[in-house]
């Protein structure tokens, strides 16, 4: 496969394309991922090639995919297991936390867990209840996991590389809104590491950090900012566990201010571990509380109400005014 | 549900057993009298007797006197080490003990039809397997006594760590099968789990994938009739090898305090999952004879009477009936187990008061395989606290 522009579903499907060619161990698991090729054709091709043996359509039962996943990489394989949606991941979030995350450390080191358990998330689409769910600081709060979230065609493709890769259980958030965006994916690149964050815009006035969904939108702030005269730097976290806090701090020592950039709810959100971090890290170099922009304290609103919900250019624009004023 | 944390208790005896106290048919349980049917598969009666069965006496008959003594001290021992760890339990040296007294022939039984390359996953209390399968019974002990969560590797025994939330093992048991199933392999698989685990999700899952994927899985319930406080009847309005039926796969009550019949009918649904035929439900119906843990309280909710009722079914006493009875063991061997029997005991006492505490750094350790920047930022913090320490401490 030469370098091409592809959108970031495909960029995920070739990737899991690739892992499947490169190491037979590789399985595919879930709800529709087989002939329908998932609801969001993300495994589209794959058991049409890989067979119905390594690409799996499982019965309808969360806990169920991610327990046998686990029994799968006891027993040596590699299972990369879908979530349909968001908001379907709870009722496997007991054999998440308490047995994939976990049983690594109670073998003292002798069992690996190599799961990956891709959930697309986020709002944005005009979903149904439990459809538009930003659950990742659920996940985060946990030892023994990892969470990733790319927000753009290649890091989709690499980034899922090196989580099938990853000798530990690894949450993989994939932006569904994000899905059809285009971006440039060459094959042959060496990517970063897969928990570094990036800076994808150069800025001195306050920095922006957010990861997967949100990105796309903090270009936008930035630009719209620019327009004003306001240089802002876009950083892009990748990784909400571990979170790149030393990336951060760089970028925060230069721009003396932060706004974090969330869907998922501020309350005891990843912006609040940020916040927190970056304030005992860079006390003495902010200039302005470290503020935070992302979903309130209520349940995600049903579609129609999804826009006031959400982080928009407006609302970040507000945040970045308010961190400016101080 | 998990095993509850410790809280003093008065001590209990382990209960011994007492021959012919009381007729098996006074048994008071509600689900003893449903057992009272053709349904259960018993190859030794209480009394000791071999009664025939034209499905499972093949699975038993070349048995040698040897292999049935050898399961008679592989009861004794395991009983043994039990009552010990009940013991250290009390004497302060372990936060906590789960005791399998009642349940060695369900545990023996089965354990023995295994072979090697086959994988077992237990619950916190297959003390008896465990020993089956090889693993030194003080590694059991480490997580008792609070120094890891699991001391074995589970790969050199095929023997999974205990796991202490009700039923999720039965679904890594279902994946493991199926990657046996991949990998074209002719080994199989075995979950245990318990009554109160039956109610749970996770199995009624692992019924539903085993079954789709036809996964050389064997389901072994041992129905010891009490979860924690809750009688089985709490858990379900049918016989629990029923559920079977409505995944698709065959379900079998064994008399859970016969060992040569649950050495015998786990045999045949180990050949069945070897032989690509499925899963099948082993519900081994048993007793547990002493308190969930030795942090329980049984006199709380059952009385007396029903303990005694099985007691007189003892899994130990009617394998010891019927060696004499058939002359497959003399006086000597019975003597030689006692001395054996004492020196397990002595053994797992020194080994467990030996047992130091882990280091401190081992919070850090394991958490990942690959490692990770916050592990590695806070252990770091962590040394510089404790280093503070050391100036103080040198004044």
């Amino acid at each position: 496969m030469a370098a091409e522009k592809m959108a970031l579903a495909k960029a995920i499907n070739e990737s899991l394309r690739r892992a499947l060619d490169a190491d037979p161990k590789v399985l595919i698991m879930g709800e529709d991922v087989g002939k329908l090729g998932g609801v969001f054709r993300v495994t589209d091709g794959l058991q049409k090639d890989f067979g119905e043996s390594r690409v799996i359509d499982t019965p309808l039962a969360e806990s169920g995919i991610v327990g046998t996943a686990i029994g799968l990489a006891l027993r040596g394989y590699r299972p990369v297991v879908e979530i349909q949606f968001d908001g379907f991941v709870f009722p496997a979030y007991d054999q998440i936390v308490t047995q994939l995350a976990k049983m690594h450390a109670r073998s003292l080191g002798k069992v690996k867990l190599p799961v990956v358990v891709r959930i697309p998330y986020g709002g944005g689409i005009g979903a149904v209840e439990h459809h538009s769910e930003s659950p990742e600081a659920l996940f985060a709060h946990v030892a023994g996991l990892k969470v990733v979230s790319p927000s753009n065609a290649s890091d989709a493709y690499w980034m899922m590389q090196q989580a099938i890769q990853s000798d530990d259980p690894v949450i993989y958030f994939e932006p569904k809104r994000r899905y059809w965006d285009k971006g440039e994916v060459d094959p042959e690149a060496i990517p970063a590491p897969l928990h570094k964050a990036q800076v994808v815009r150069e800025g001195t006035d306050l920095t922006l950090a957010a990861y997967g969904p949100m990105v796309k939108l903090c270009h936008e702030v930035a630009a719209a900012a620019a327009e004003e005269g306001r240089s802002l730097e876009v950083l892009d976290l990748r990784s909400v566990s571990p979170i790149d806090f030393d990336s951060i701090q760089a970028s925060v020592e230069k721009t003396r201010r932060l706004v974090v950039v969330h869907e998922a709810p501020v309350f005891f959100g990843s912006g609040a571990e940020i916040a927190a971090r970056i304030t005992e890290r860079c006390f003495y170099h902010l200039e302005a509380p470290v503020l935070r922009v992302g979903g309130y304290h209520a349940p995600y609103p049903p579609a129609r109400l999804e826009e006031a919900y959400l982080p928009d250019l407006d609302r970040v624009l507000d945040a970045v005014d308010r961190s400016l004023a101080y | 549900m998990t095993v509850e944390s410790t809280a003093a208790r008065t001590p209990r005896r382990s209960a011994g057993s007492k021959a012919g106290a009381t007729g098996a048919k006074k048994s008071t349980g509600a689900n003893a009298r449903k057992n009272a049917g053709t349904e259960l598969v018993q190859l030794l009666t209480p009394e000791g007797k071999r009664v025939k069965n034209a499905e499972y006496d093949k699975y038993v008959a070349g048995i040698t006197s040897e292999e049935l003594r050898g399961l008679y001290r592989d009861m004794v021992l395991t009983r043994r080490f039990d009552a010990e760890a009940t013991a250290l339990q009390r004497q302060g040296e372990l936060g906590l003990w789960a005791s399998l007294l009642g349940q060695e022939a369900a545990q023996i039984g089965s354990g023995r039809a295994l072979n090697d390359d086959d994988y077992v996953f237990p619950t916190y209390r297959e003390h008896g397997v465990a020993w089956c399968r090889g693993v030194d019974p003080t590694n059991l002990l480490g997580m008792f006594r609070g120094v890891n969560n699991g001391g074995w590797d589970p790969n050199s025994n095929n023997f999974h760590l205990y796991t202490i939330v009700i039923g999720s093992q039965t679904l890594h048991a279902t994946g493991y099968a199926m990657g046996v199933a991949k990998d074209g392999a002719d080994s199989a698989v075995i979950a245990y789990f318990g009554d109160g685990a039956s109610s749970q999700g996770d199995v009624a899952e692992s019924f539903t994938f085993s079954a789709v994927y036809n996964a050389p899985v064997v389901f072994f319930c041992q129905n010891n009739q009490w979860a924690i406080s809750e009688p089985t009847e709490k858990q379900t309005r049918v016989p629990l090898y029923q559920r079977a039926q409505g995944f698709g796969f065959p379900g079998v009550r064994v008399d859970g305090n016969d060992v040569l019949a649950c050495l015998a009918v786990t045999k045949w649904a180990l050949e069945r999952a070897r032989a690509g035929e499925g899963p099948t439900l082993v519900e081994a119906f048993t007793y547990r004879m002493g308190a969930h843990t030795t942090s329980d309280d049984p006199t709380r909710y059952r009385g007396d009477e029903e303990r005694l009722a099985w007691e007189a079914k003892d899994p130990i006493l009617r394998l010891r009936r019927f060696l004499e009875a058939a002359n497959h063991a003399d006086e000597g061997f019975f003597a030689e187990l006692e001395a054996e029997s004492e020196a397990l005991g002595k053994r797992v006492r020194e080994a467990v008061r030996a047992m130091p505490d882990p280091d401190h750094f081992a919070i850090f350790e394991n958490v990942y395989a690959d490692g990770h920047a916050l592990v590695d930022e806070e252990r770091a913090q962590f040394a510089a606290y404790q280093a503070s320490f050391a100036d103080v401490e040198g004044v």
